[in-house]
């Protein structure tokens, strides 16, 4: 096919076969009905059914946004159920879960190179099923069978949707102070009472029924997190058979009117206001998972994937992004060689000018270092999941969980910026509705703020992940980019210098973190977290750069040459701006703290 | 009711195609190939014509190895099972050759239609179909926009410049399809798994009787002469609107000789 300005197969194939050996997968039991072929076949399908059924749809909802009708229903453009239907009848929404339950086990991995896909072509569209699949997911996994045949059976054979209900309208990033209420009735299920705010695809008319997975407490349970519990609250009661039947009583309030990522519906949903009586009586009826009191567990037992999606969904804005300034650079023309006098000459491209070059380059770290970061972190799911060893199994997961809060504020940040780029290169036509880079900018622009903003990821990461253990979590990450910085070496070239650059912002990172916790006051400590936050992801993914660089090596041909054009772009401007934020947090620096707020 | 769909693996038709000095034929280095989208609609009507009934849809090509990519996507779409006759010496066959191997093929198959895309995208001669006929004696209905089969009966509905025909005719019959037929549906995943499973059959020329010399560039009844790429597209010319846009149009048709 023509090159796509959606997504570049030639390096998903390039991060997937050529650098993470997705095939080696297939030799382990679970995943042994796969082979290259499947997995070939899977992308190409992908690409096909996002390019045809997706990608329409991104301007047209962003223009044609969704609202209620005078019905009190959802209305949204026709063209959504159409996409929907053909990504469900390929059986998308059930690639990943068990031959069991009517999955067709597909590795994380290649879920997740999938699903770019489909958010790049339209993230309004494909944030339905994603969020669908979260859902089942996580009652099959915490869930009873008898729960897992009713609510998530339904989503994985793409009939049924989900939505996860946490944030409240005063109960943001701390979920702690949530005040939906959940009273348990002598049948054993519960009636639920209070307003959740934000919530993606909370309503709309395209499957047969919505499965809420919400957030609540229950009566006399203990304070803080502890006492929050999980409840499946369906839309449309299931009846005997499981059939959508009676209908809940959750009702929308409104839908908020978005910046961007306007193809799905957001809405504030209120239960147990009395909008339905289901059985005869008001009150959301829910259905406990799991244990009570566990619930805020569950939801982050999927919070790894989860964050790993909205790295995902901010790679692929910032890279179709990208790949339409690439396109439009090459054809605008504007301007001479600074070297050329003669007015009458004709324009040169835009590509031409060193700076155009730059901001091409810049974008082109970021959204090829935010894809391989989070197809490396999609791998580590798998290998938590399959590696034969226990031990490599525990490995993977304590390196996931350092790298989730950098794989969710990474490419959150820096693939935005890259759409920040897009519209820069396109001149004033970028500030224009005539070209499409405004919305994707529009669109990412959500992705620092939600699944946990990116100043909560800052004081998880520094607060919590690197100091676990005994800080065995930051060991494990610094062992792993020195085993790459060790095979840097030895393939020497620009490759041992980049290693030597590396290795001393890395060893940087080791000593600031000791210092900021030196006095064990997390006020003082965590009062820099973004600082640190930015700086270690710089460093991550500069490290993924260098593997790239290993496996692009000296092979000929323009696309290894972007490679290490590339690389060579993030060490040389990149790289070095990690120092001065490493010194900052280093300085325990308290302009922050001292501020009186009177001052602002 | 057993169904053959004929396929033809072409390079991309979105990509920058172009001959091969040498030998004037196409070159297939260097581009991507694939199942030729009109052939996707035979796919379709094939699939269609087999849905209600227990017979199957054989997938057949002549091409070379990559041309197994053809075969396997209509695999993945539903067919049953794949026939590739893959030969050294088919290389530059025009579209008599074609016919004749696909006609010897077709005598080893078991079929009540034959289905055909309307043209390739490459070649775009549109008449292999017919010459395969001719070799088996069959009755032709051809660019059916709508197919229907009814027992042994396929009646289908030609949509000409200046009238609609419906023609019929009785199994064994050949069928060719255009892209008014009805959008061929997408593989899907369960389609790709299955596929890895479905019997293709390797044929080559000596399996079908058939010798070198009728086949093959040397065996062409014509040749390509010359070739040279299409001019790029000239600029064009902008009218600019300062009131009088409306009569600029008008006089620029119409020294196009368009009004
Ligand atoms: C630019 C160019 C010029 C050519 N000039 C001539 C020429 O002047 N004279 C000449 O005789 N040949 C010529 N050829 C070769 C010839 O067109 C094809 O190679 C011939 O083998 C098939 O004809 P077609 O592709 O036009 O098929 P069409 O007749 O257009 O194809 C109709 C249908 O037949 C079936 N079909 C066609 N080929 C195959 C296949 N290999 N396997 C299975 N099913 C198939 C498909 O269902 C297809 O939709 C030329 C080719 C090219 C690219
Ligand atoms: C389009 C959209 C879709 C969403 N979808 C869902 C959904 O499907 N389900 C769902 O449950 N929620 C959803 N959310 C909610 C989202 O997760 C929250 O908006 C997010 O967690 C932030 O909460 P808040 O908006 O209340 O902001 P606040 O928590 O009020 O935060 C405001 C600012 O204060 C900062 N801040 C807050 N606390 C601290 C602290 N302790 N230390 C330092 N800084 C702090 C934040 O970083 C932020 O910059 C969605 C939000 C949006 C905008």
């Amino acid at each position: 096919m023509a090159e796509s300005r959606i997504m570049s197969s030639r390096n998903l194939d390039f991060l997937l076969n050529e650098w993470l050996d997705v095939e080696a997968l297939t030799r382990r039991a679970r995943y042994a009905e796969h082979d290259r072929e499947t997995f070939d076949g899977l992308l190409e399908l992908s690409e096909r059914i996002a390019t045809d059924m997706f990608a329409p749809m991104a301007r047209a909802l962003d223009v044609d946004e969704p609202h209620v009708g005078e019905d009190g229903k959802v209305v949204l453009l026709p063209g959504v159920a159409d996409a929907l239907a053909a990504y469900n009848e390929a059986g998308f929404p059930s690639l990943g879960f068990d031959a069991e339950h009517g999955g067709a086990q597909v590795p994380f991995t290649l879920q997740q190179a999938s699903s770019i896909w489909f958010q790049a072509a339209s993230v309004g569209v494909s944030a339905y099923p994603s969020l669908a699949k979260g859902n089942a997911h996580l009652i099959l996994t915490h869930g009873t069978a008898e729960q897992a045949a009713t609510y998530a059976t339904p989503v994985i054979e793409g009939r049924w949707y989900g939505t996860m209900c946490l944030s409240e309208p005063q109960a943001g990033s701390s979920l702690t102070d949530i005040t939906t209420r959940a009273v348990r009735q002598e049948d054993g299920s519960y009636r639920l009472t209070g307003t959740k705010m934000w919530i993606s695809a909370g309503d709309h008319e395209l499957g047969e029924n919505i499965v809420h997975l919400v957030l609540a407490k229950t009566p006399g349970a203990p304070a803080g997190v502890k006492g929050i519990s999980l409840f499946i609250v369906p839309k449309l009661l299931p009846d005997a058979d499981g059939a959508p039947g009676e209908r809940n009583d959750v009702s929308l309030v409104g839908l908020n009117h978005k910046m961007g990522f306007r193809g799905t519906t957001n809405t504030l949903l209120n239960f147990g206001e009395g909008f339905a009586t289901p059985g005869g009586q008001a009150g959301a009826v829910g259905f406990l998972v799991g244990d009570e009191h566990h619930g805020l567990s569950y939801m982050f037992h999927m919070m790894n994937a989860a964050r790993i999606g909205v790295g995902a969904g901010a790679v692929a804005l910032g890279y179709t992004g990208y790949l339409h300034a690439l396109d439009y650079a090459k054809t605008r023309t504007q301007g001479r060689a600074l070297d050329d006098k003669d007015p009458a000459s004709p324009p040169v491209a835009i590509i031409e000018h060193a700076d155009v070059r730059r901001m091409l380059l810049a974008s082109k770290s970021y959204v090829e270092g935010g894809l391989a970061l989070v197809l490396y972190c999609a791998r580590l799911v798998d290998e938590a999941a399959t590696a034969p060893e226990e031990a490599d199994r525990d490995r993977a997961r304590r390196l996931l969980e350092v790298l989730t809060p950098v794989v969710k504020a990474w490419p959150s940040q820096w693939c935005l910026a890259a759409n920040d780029l897009a519209i820069q290169v396109h001149g004033g036509y970028g500030y224009t509705r005539d070209y499409p880079v405004e919305q994707f900018y529009r669109d990412n622009r959500l992705n620092p703020i939600h699944e946990g903003t990116n100043g909560i990821q800052g004081l998880d990461l520094l607060g919590r992940k690197v100091v676990a253990d005994g800080g065995a979590g930051l060991a494990l990450l610094a062992e792993t980019i020195g085993a790459t910085i060790a095979r840097a070496r030895t393939a020497g070239g620009d490759a041992a210098s980049y290693a030597d650059a590396l290795e001393g912002a890395l060893g940087r990172i080791g000593e600031v973190t000791a210092i900021a916790w030196a006095d064990r006051d997390p006020a003082v400590a965590l009062a820099n977290a973004t600082a640190y936050l930015e700086a270690a992801g710089h460093v991550v993914v500069a490290w993924i750069w260098l593997e790239q660089l290993l496996v692009a090596g000296e092979q000929d041909g323009a696309f290894y040459a972007g490679k290490r054009a590339a690389a060579r772009y993030f060490f040389t401007y990149e790289l070095p701006t990690v120092a001065p934020k490493l010194d900052l947090v280093a300085a325990c620096d308290r302009t922050t703290i001292d501020l009186d707020v009177d001052a602002l | 009711m057993n169904i053959v769909v004929c396929v033809k693996y072409v390079p991309d038709a979105t990509a920058d195609r172009s001959f091969d000095s040498s030998d004037s034929t196409v070159d297939r280095e260097g581009v991507d190939g694939l199942l030729s989208e009109l052939d996707e609609y035979a796919v379709e009507q094939a699939l269609l014509a087999a849905e209600d009934g227990d017979g199957e849809v054989t997938v057949l090509t002549v091409g070379p190895a990559d041309a197994a990519d053809a075969v396997r996507k209509a695999l993945q779409m539903g067919a049953d099972k794949g026939v590739h006759v893959e030969d050294d010496d088919i290389a530059g066959s025009d579209a008599v050759a074609t016919s004749l191997i696909l006609a010897k093929a077709l005598g080893t198959l078991e079929y009540d239609l034959v289905f055909f895309g309307m043209s390739s995208t490459d070649g775009t001669m549109g008449v292999v179909p017919t010459m395969v006929a001719e070799r088996l004696g069959l009755p032709a209905v051809t660019y059916g926009s709508e197919i229907t089969v009814d027992g042994s009966t396929v009646t289908v509905r030609r949509d000409g410049d200046v009238a609609t025909e419906t023609i019929t005719a009785t199994a064994p019959a050949v069928v060719s399809v255009t892209d008014q037929s009805g959008e061929p549906r997408y593989p899907s995943f369960k389609g790709i798994m299955a596929a890895k499973k479905k019997p293709v059959e390797d044929l080559t020329l000596s399996d079908l009787g058939i010798d070198a010399s009728e086949v093959g560039l040397g065996a062409a009844w014509t040749k390509v002469l010359s070739f040279a790429p299409r001019p790029p597209r000239s600029a064009g010319e902008i009218v600019t609107d300062e009131g009088d846009g409306g009569t600029k149009l008008a006089e620029f048709l119409a020294s196009k000789k368009f009004v």
